[in-house]
């Protein structure tokens, strides 16, 4: 089983959609039971990754490879390192909550509805799981489409503006990545006689730098608008506005995060020299910055709720994304970790929203106020996904932004300086959210009725904030899961970084990474290995 | 030259007589065989026995340069040329001619023009087509071009009754005589140089000349207008949309398949033939009708709402793709011409026959409005519309990423990088009309609850058409090795 762990984690939920084309459109009940089975089988399939991934081994775990288009030099080829560990396992499991959120919410062409959920499951753990490029590009291309018909198809009033609108965008980005990925291709065939879209060989690769620059942008632009990074963010508001609320969680929580990985997995290693030149880490650093603030600065200002929550994601992927070029071991774990924090927090947040919009369909804020006496379950959830997503210490927001912090502050303590007001200005606007929609009296009648949330609702937040609560209050696992890789990372990109008198660098660190020094200097000794 | 007809000579043409000899067999006794209308259909039989001894015909041929380890025959002195290149061609004219022939006859028979004359109209052109890639003598490809475009000049015409299709075949007769004399003033030019009509003796002749020798260019100018007429690139591409639009759809669809392969294997003998070596003065010719056509086929295309004209305006894009790929002019660029138009045939194939499936009594199903709610109506159709425009937009894991794959890469091996990033760009605006059909399919409700067009062999052809576009995208290497192999002899 082990051999072919992963390529079972990548088929299940497609297995599960082709049973389910097979079950007549008219049995809603049993096409629901159904594709809530495949979701949560293809959950459990991913969990013995969990106990089976060691930490002991460098590289990837559980390789699978087969020759698919010797042609092309294309492989079957997948594998697993600490990294896409967490984000497979978060793909599983939001793709899985997210199914199970849909059960009331999606009452139109159902089976359409869970078949592209299904669908797109498959291309998300293919896009982590990928190591060859030509692989890799098909599972990113094919995530787009069943993302498009869901916002499309089950979205708010102005579905086929945001659907078109976010394929255009993450398809125009993608095309140019592809030339990026041509051209190193075609560059191993120079250097090597032989063509191969292997992710390993292509890292043996010596460009110039000019040309790494010009491939380093390609893949920017093919990534950046994926997380998004401002200024490629435009799509993403409208995309998360329309979309059904399993869209969006799926959307925040893991789509987003493909970008992210695609920056750590391919434009670091493949492109060292490029990802240190300095006028490229200025400008990167910069624009994750001005989205930090720019995005909550936007938060503060929506009478949206789900705008609100949309435009925080901006603003919490510029701390992802500062993390990564900040491109040493501190913020490229922060990173990773913020990705998943990102994931479970937003998530939550925007099935919350769901919970409000299925009872009240309107997503005002000025709609509501004072929701907490007529629901008071629901108001302890939203606080504590609230807390979580502003970085409340004990809750996991607060790690990852600790984290990325203490690497920005490493690389340039200016780019920590002005991340730190996205950390306030988070809090300003998730506190000012709460307390307009749950606090106070309730001044519209409307809302006098509304229900507690159900148990199959609770049911869905119940693993995220335990989730949450696990990495807030014990996240060494992840930091232990994230050091091999991140060390890899750091090592190819910046060899010097642990080259560099260990007094020095052990003094900086112990002044300012005091939690994360057992992490630091594990990767040293690895590196010097 | 010894002897005036070997028996090899017969066999670099068998393919082609075996079409002749049916196509005018079903002419001349379609009404003897089958009086009763309804009883045409049968025809096709003709049709599959006509397939099955060119398809023989192929095999043969292609078994015996394999076994003799060559990489041509040459027959009738050198006017015809049997090459893996050829033979390649021909198996698309067969696939394409075959699926157009099953998918036809309901939508004749709704369009009460269901004559047998089509059937051997289809397989004349073939023949015309069969020279046109495997001819090597400027007087075989002229006459086999002639062929081709007299029988798709009938073909467009053939709804007698509908204005639109006369309309279209007058255009398409006088603007497609226009570029023929175009054509034979180019051969005129050629032969003068060469004092010879084969295309070796050109190619010398050419060659001995400097690089930009005035009357080469003038040959070289007055040909390539003729070729790029006919694969219906700008500025020369302004009778398809109207060709396209009002012939009847089954024609369409062979039109646009087919008859673009057969002008393109003709094009590529041509510019890599005689046209060889004054590279030097096309390529920037040919990178700027590329990225012309590029523009104009999909600029044009965004405000279609006839979908027959929309698709002929992606289909003139994609004559701009195949174009790039001869543009990078490297292995590369013509392997990626090959896959482009393999996947191509089906993608383009299964489109039109779509639209020929929408196309019912009383309701002419053209239009975007005539897709809306497919969906719901028959899922399947959609389903496979779907999966026809991802591959004609290039979306992965469908047939259509890998034709522009070869063209990208065959750009970014020769340095062409502005070619190549136009090149992507305009993938994104296609998906933008593109998925004007697929919006209107999924989302909106329907405008007519009709059933659907579902004849056996319709579905038949869209079925071999979407499993093959899927395949190829999914499990491409066989394909690829094919249309690698074939042009590499």
């Amino acid at each position: 089983m082990d051999q072919h762990i992963l390529s079972i984690v990548l088929l299940t939920p497609l297995a599960g959609l082709a049973v389910l084309l097979l079950i007549p459109g008219k049995s809603k009940g049993l096409i629901r039971i159904w594709a809530n089975v495949a979701g949560l089988a293809g959950f459990l399939v991913s969990l013995p990754l969990v106990h089976r991934f060691s930490l002991d081994v460098g590289g990837y775990q559980f390789e699978e490879k087969a020759d698919w288009i010797p042609t092309l030099g294309a492989h079957y080829h997948l594998g697993l390192d600490g990294i896409s560990l967490l984000l497979v396992m978060l793909t599983t499991l939001m793709g899985f909550l997210a199914i199970l959120s849909s059960w009331n919410a999606i009452q139109d062409r159902v089976k359409e509805y869970y078949a592209m959920f299904l669908l797109l499951q498959t291309g998300m753990i293919g896009v982590f799981l990928s190591l060859d490029f030509f692989l890799f590009y098909i599972f990113w291309e094919l995530v787009l489409v069943p993302m498009y018909f869901i916002i499309g198809v089950w979205g708010g009033p102005r579905k086929l503006y945001a659907a078109i609108k976010f394929f255009l965008y993450t398809l125009a980005g993608s095309v140019l990545m592809l030339l990026g990925i041509l051209t190193l291709y075609f560059q191993h065939f120079q250097q090597f006689g032989f063509y191969t879209f292997e992710i390993a060989d292509l890292m043996k690769v010596s460009m110039p730098l000019a040309m790494q620059q010009w491939v380093f942008w390609a893949f920017f632009l093919g990534f950046a608008i994926k997380v998004p990074m401002f200024p490629f963010h435009t799509w993403l508001p409208d995309a998360h506005v329309e979309a059904p609320t399993g869209g969006s969680v799926i959307l925040a929580a893991v789509l987003l995060k493909m970008g992210t990985y695609g920056f750590l997995r391919f434009s670091l290693p493949l492109l060292p020299k490029a990802s240190m030149d300095k006028t490229i880490v200025m400008v990167l650093a910069v624009l994750s910055i001005v989205g930090i603030i720019y995005g909550a600065l936007v938060s503060l200002m929506q009478k949206d709720w789900k705008k609100l929550v949309a435009y925080s994601s901006v603003s919490h992927l510029g701390f992802c994304t500062l993390g990564l070029f900040a491109m040493n071991p501190n913020g490229i774990a922060g990173s990773v970790l913020q990705q998943i924090n990102h994931g479970i927090s937003t998530g939550m947040l925007f099935l919350i929203v769901g919970v409000v919009y299925e009872r009240r369909h309107t997503r005002e804020i000025s709609e509501y106020g004072g929701l907490a006496h007529v629901m008071p379950k629901f108001a302890v959830v939203f606080a504590i996904a609230m807390l979580s997503s502003a970085g409340l210490p004990l809750l996991n927001g607060f790690i990852g932004e600790f984290t990325i912090l203490q690497g920005a502050f490493e690389a340039n303590r200016a780019w920590a300086a002005f991340a730190v007001t996205g950390v306030v200005l988070g809090a300003a606007y998730l506190l000012w959210l709460y307390q307009r929609t749950m606090l106070g009296q309730v001044t519209n009648e409307k809302n006098l009725g509304l229900a507690d949330m159900s148990l199959r609702e609770i049911a869905i937040f119940v693993p995220l904030i335990a989730w949450s609560v696990w990495i807030g209050v014990y996240p060494k696992p992840y930091f232990d899961v994230l050091r091999r890789p991140v060390a890899e990372i750091v090592q190819r990109v910046r060899p010097e970084y642990y080259a560099a008198p260990l007094a020095k660098e052990t003094d900086h660190e112990r002044r300012w990474s005091v939690p994360l020094v057992p992490l630091a200097l594990a990767a040293k000794a690895e590196a010097a290995r | 030259m010894s002897q005036y007809y070997t028996s090899m000579d017969h066999f670099t043409i068998i393919p082609a007589v075996m079409l002749a000899l049916f196509g005018c067999a079903v002419l001349l006794f379609d009404f003897l065989i089958f009086p009763d209308p309804r009883q045409r259909k049968y025809l096709l039989i003709f049709v599959a026995l006509a397939e099955g001894f060119t398809g023989f015909g192929l095999y043969r041929q292609e078994a015996w340069l394999n076994a003799n380890g060559l990489t041509q025959i040459a027959g009738f002195g050198g006017s015809v040329t049997v090459d893996g290149f050829g033979i390649f061609f021909n198996w698309i004219f067969l696939v394409a001619a075959l699926l157009v022939a099953v998918a036809s006859y309901q939508y004749l028979e709704t369009a009460g023009e269901h004559h047998g004359e089509y059937y051997g109209l289809i397989l004349l052109a073939q023949c015309g087509m069969y020279f046109l890639a495997m001819g090597t003598d400027l007087i075989t490809l002229f006459i086999g071009l002639e062929l081709m475009a007299l029988c798709f000049y009938v073909m467009v015409g053939f709804l007698r009754g509908d204005k639109r299709s006369n309309e279209a075949a007058m255009k398409y007769l006088l603007l497609g005589a226009f570029s023929s004399g175009f054509l034979a003033y180019g051969f005129s030019v050629m032969y003068g140089l060469a004092g010879s009509t084969k295309l070796a003796d050109i190619t010398m002749a050419i060659e001995a000349r400097p690089a930009w020798d005035p009357v080469v260019f003038l040959a070289l100018a007055t040909t390539a207008v003729g070729l790029l007429f006919k694969i219906a690139v700008v500025p020369f591409h302004m009778w398809a949309p109207d060709a396209y639009e009002g012939a009847p759809t089954t024609v369409t669809a062979y039109l646009s398949v087919a008859s673009k392969a057969a002008s393109m294997a003709f094009l590529l003998r041509i510019f890599l033939g005689p046209l060889g070596s004054a590279r030097a003065a096309w390529e920037p010719l040919l990178a700027v009708v590329a990225v012309a056509t590029l523009t104009i086929g999909n600029l044009a295309a965004i405000n279609q709402t006839n979908i027959k004209r929309l698709l002929a305006y992606s289909s003139i894009s994609h004559a701009g793709y195949m174009l790039l790929g001869l543009v990078a002019g490297n292995q590369t660029g013509i392997d990626g011409i090959a896959v482009y138009i393999m996947v191509y045939t089906f993608m383009t194939l299964g489109a039109f026959l779509v639209v020929v499936a929408l196309r019912r009594k009383g309701i002419i199903g053209e239009d975007l409005d005539d897709f809306a709610g497919l969906m719901q109506k028959s899922p399947g159709y959609a389903v496979l519309m779907l999966i026809f425009l991802l591959s004609l937009s290039g979306i992965p894991p469908t047939a259509g990423f890998l034709g522009k794959y070869y063209i990208f890469l065959a750009l970014i091996e020769t340095g062409h990088y502005a070619l190549a990033v136009v090149a992507v760009l305009y993938v994104a605006v296609a998906i933008y009309y593109y998925f004007k059909i697929v919006k209107s399919m999924f989302t909106r409700e329907e405008v007519e609850t009709s059933p659907a067009a579902s004849g056996f062999g319709l579905r038949l052809a869209l079925g071999v058409s979407g499993v093959f576009t899927l395949l190829i995208g999914i499990y491409p290497e066989p394909f690829l090795k094919l249309a690698q192999t074939s042009l590499m002899r």
